[in-house]
């Protein structure tokens, strides 16, 4: 048996890297709309007059990926060819 | 009838058809007429494969039906919205190299291509087939009624005449520009709606007197509109969590995006698309939500969801700034439409009539078959669309969660799991369906089964369906490595 295509090796672990980053996401978006946003409304603070919650769940949580995505294809992320003739090392 | 809205209305379609006109010339010149017609050579770069992902996605619901929601739930629907930022990043990351590196190697010019050399079976392929014709055929011609619904409230025409226009814009440029001209003109349209939103938000915003104004008169109005949980406070954190899967991660499996995933050039343009996809999607989705709550009080008692962007529109632009703006859910419907009627036409003439009804068709043949299966296909949407009939409206109920359920695991699995068998895909796609509408109609009797969306328990099943068939039924691992090269 042959070794695995090399640039499988990359492209798993750059899947990888994607459900980790839904997960984050999803972390982050829940944690602060259900956390903060379950207080009563007498309580919440407004940041840039949006409820406290969605600011930080949705705006900010936005801001936060739309980083990570783009520091993670920049230093995670490795170009390969597609193409099989172009393929081996 | 307004003609300072129709104006830029009608300068916006004429720039997508003499895109449409640009990319066929490229069309007729090319040797490899498949492949440039359905897939548009595989030679997309970054900025146009991350708007056609965008804009094919951006459908009728998100940009009329969206904010109409938003503006009687509030921000508990904005936040529901904000799961589609995943699709920006997810799809490319998931499917991502592999699948490109397979989908070359595999020559596949289809998502179904794919399916097919991956489980190398004729049942899969039909089923797929089968699948991708009724739910995306349903999927269009309720697109088509939205197109000819908002011609209507723009221009006064006539429904029929509305949609006639309506059709006949997109049948030009689909029919003779093919994969490429949609995505192109996807990318303008790209550009439209998030220009488009960007200009209406802060109209918004402005007319109701600046952010901190408009949210009080929500609270005044009703607390609940400013809480995560709904103006009646009946949006639960699992309902809302489960659109993750609807709107967000699932979206891998719908075939009109995984075939954009086999489209880009190289990994350059992936790389730039994973970036400007994320961004775009979280710009548009974040801005048309917000403007359906901020609408609310200043212009409340909108009862039509579907009419809020177009009466807000009118309302605080210019007409002649309203005009381009409301191109902008035309754009969306337009570009989900033209890629779901290339997708279907995909089916029949590559999936179907090529792989058994004639495989060694000549080029002439294949071209004439092509332009006139879509041509054909767009004529029957328009007499559908004429008068709906019940069933269709009852499939299209089904057709992103069903395709969902059908064909996230195929896909996935097939790419990453060398287990993943034939039969494990067959009884997946089976499973996926079959439990997707027997729990649509249990959830419609019963309320939502363990309180979140339809289409959370058919995936997980499918899952499930696809790991045991594969295992107990002709065991084989699969090998991904390239046979030999020469």
């Amino acid at each position: 048996m042959e070794e695995t295509d090399w640039r499988f090796k990359i492209a798993h672990r750059e899947a990888k890297i994607g459900v980790g980053l839904a997960l984050f996401n999803f972390v982050w978006w829940f944690g602060f709309a259900y956390g903060m946003g379950s207080r009563p409304v007498e309580e919440y603070s407004y940041v840039f007059g949006l409820p406290d919650w969605f600011f930080y769940s949705c705006v900010l949580g936005f801001l936060v990926i739309a980083v990570l995505v783009i520091v993670i294809v920049h230093f995670f992320f490795t170009e390969v060819p597609f193409d099989d003739e172009e393929g081996s090392p | 009838m307004n003609y300072e809205v129709l104006v830029p209305m009608i300068v916006f379609l004429l720039v997508i058809f003499f895109i449409g006109y640009w990319a066929s010339r490229k069309l007729t010149a090319s040797s490899n007429f498949i492949s440039d017609y359905f897939l548009g050579g595989r030679e997309l770069g970054g900025f146009v494969l991350a708007m056609t992902m965008v804009a094919t996605y951006g459908s009728a619901s998100s940009f009329l039906g969206g904010p109409g929601t938003a503006y009687t739930m509030g921000f508990g629907w904005v936040l529901l919205a904000m799961a589609q930022v995943v699709t920006g990043y997810f799809v490319l990351m998931i499917l991502g190299k592999k699948y490109a590196i397979m989908a070359r190697r595999y020559k596949a010019i289809t998502m179904i291509d794919f399916l097919k050399s991956r489980y190398d079976s004729s049942a899969v392929v039909l089923l797929s087939a089968f699948s991708i014709i009724i739910f995306l055929f349903s999927a269009m011609a309720a697109q088509w009624i939205g197109g000819a619904r908002l011609v209507e409230s723009l221009t006064g025409l006539s429904y029929n005449s509305a949609l006639f226009l309506f059709a006949v814009s997109v049948l030009v440029y689909v029919t003779i520009g093919g994969f490429r001209a949609v995505a192109l003109t996807d990318a303008v349209q790209g550009a439209v709606m998030l220009i488009g939103t960007l200009i209406l938000l802060i109209a918004v915003i402005i007319a109701g007197g600046g952010i901190p104004n408009i949210v009080n008169d929500l609270l005044n109005e009703n607390p609940n509109l400013v809480t995560p949980y709904g103006a009646n406070g009946d949006l639960t954190a699992a309902y809302v969590s489960s659109f993750w899967i609807l709107v967000g991660v699932g979206v891998v499996g719908l075939p009109q995006i995984a075939v954009r995933a086999m489209s880009y050039k190289n990994s350059r343009s992936m790389h730039r698309a994973l970036i400007i996809g994320t961004i775009i999607t979280g710009l548009i989705m974040l801005n048309m939500h917000l403007i359906g709550v901020f609408a609310r009080p200043v212009m409340p008692g909108i009862e039509i969801g579907d009419k809020v962007i177009p009466l807000i529109a009118l309302e605080t632009l210019p007409p002649w700034v309203a005009g381009i703006v409301l191109a902008a859910p035309m754009a969306a419907i337009m570009s989900t439409v033209d890629s779901l009627l290339l997708l279907v036409s995909s089916s029949i003439v590559k999936d179907v009539y090529l792989n058994y009804i004639k495989p060694d068709a000549s080029i002439k043949t294949i071209k004439r078959i092509s332009f006139g299966v879509t041509g054909m296909l767009g004529i029957i949407v328009f007499l559908l669309a004429l008068n709906p009939p019940e069933l269709l409206i009852f499939l299209n109920l089904f057709a992103f969660g069903g395709l969902e359920a059908a064909f996230i695991w195929p896909i996935v699995l097939g790419l990453y799991w060398k287990w993943g068998n034939k039969y494990g895909a067959i009884a997946s796609m089976a499973t996926g369906i079959v439990s997707y509408i027997g729990l649509h109609f249990y959830n419609l009797e019963n309320g939502n089964l363990f309180g979140v969306h339809t289409v959370t328990l058919p995936v997980l099943l499918s899952l499930v369906a696809f790991i045991i068939f594969s295992l107990l039924v002709g065991r084989k691992a699969y090998q991904y490595n390239a046979p030999a090269l020469k």
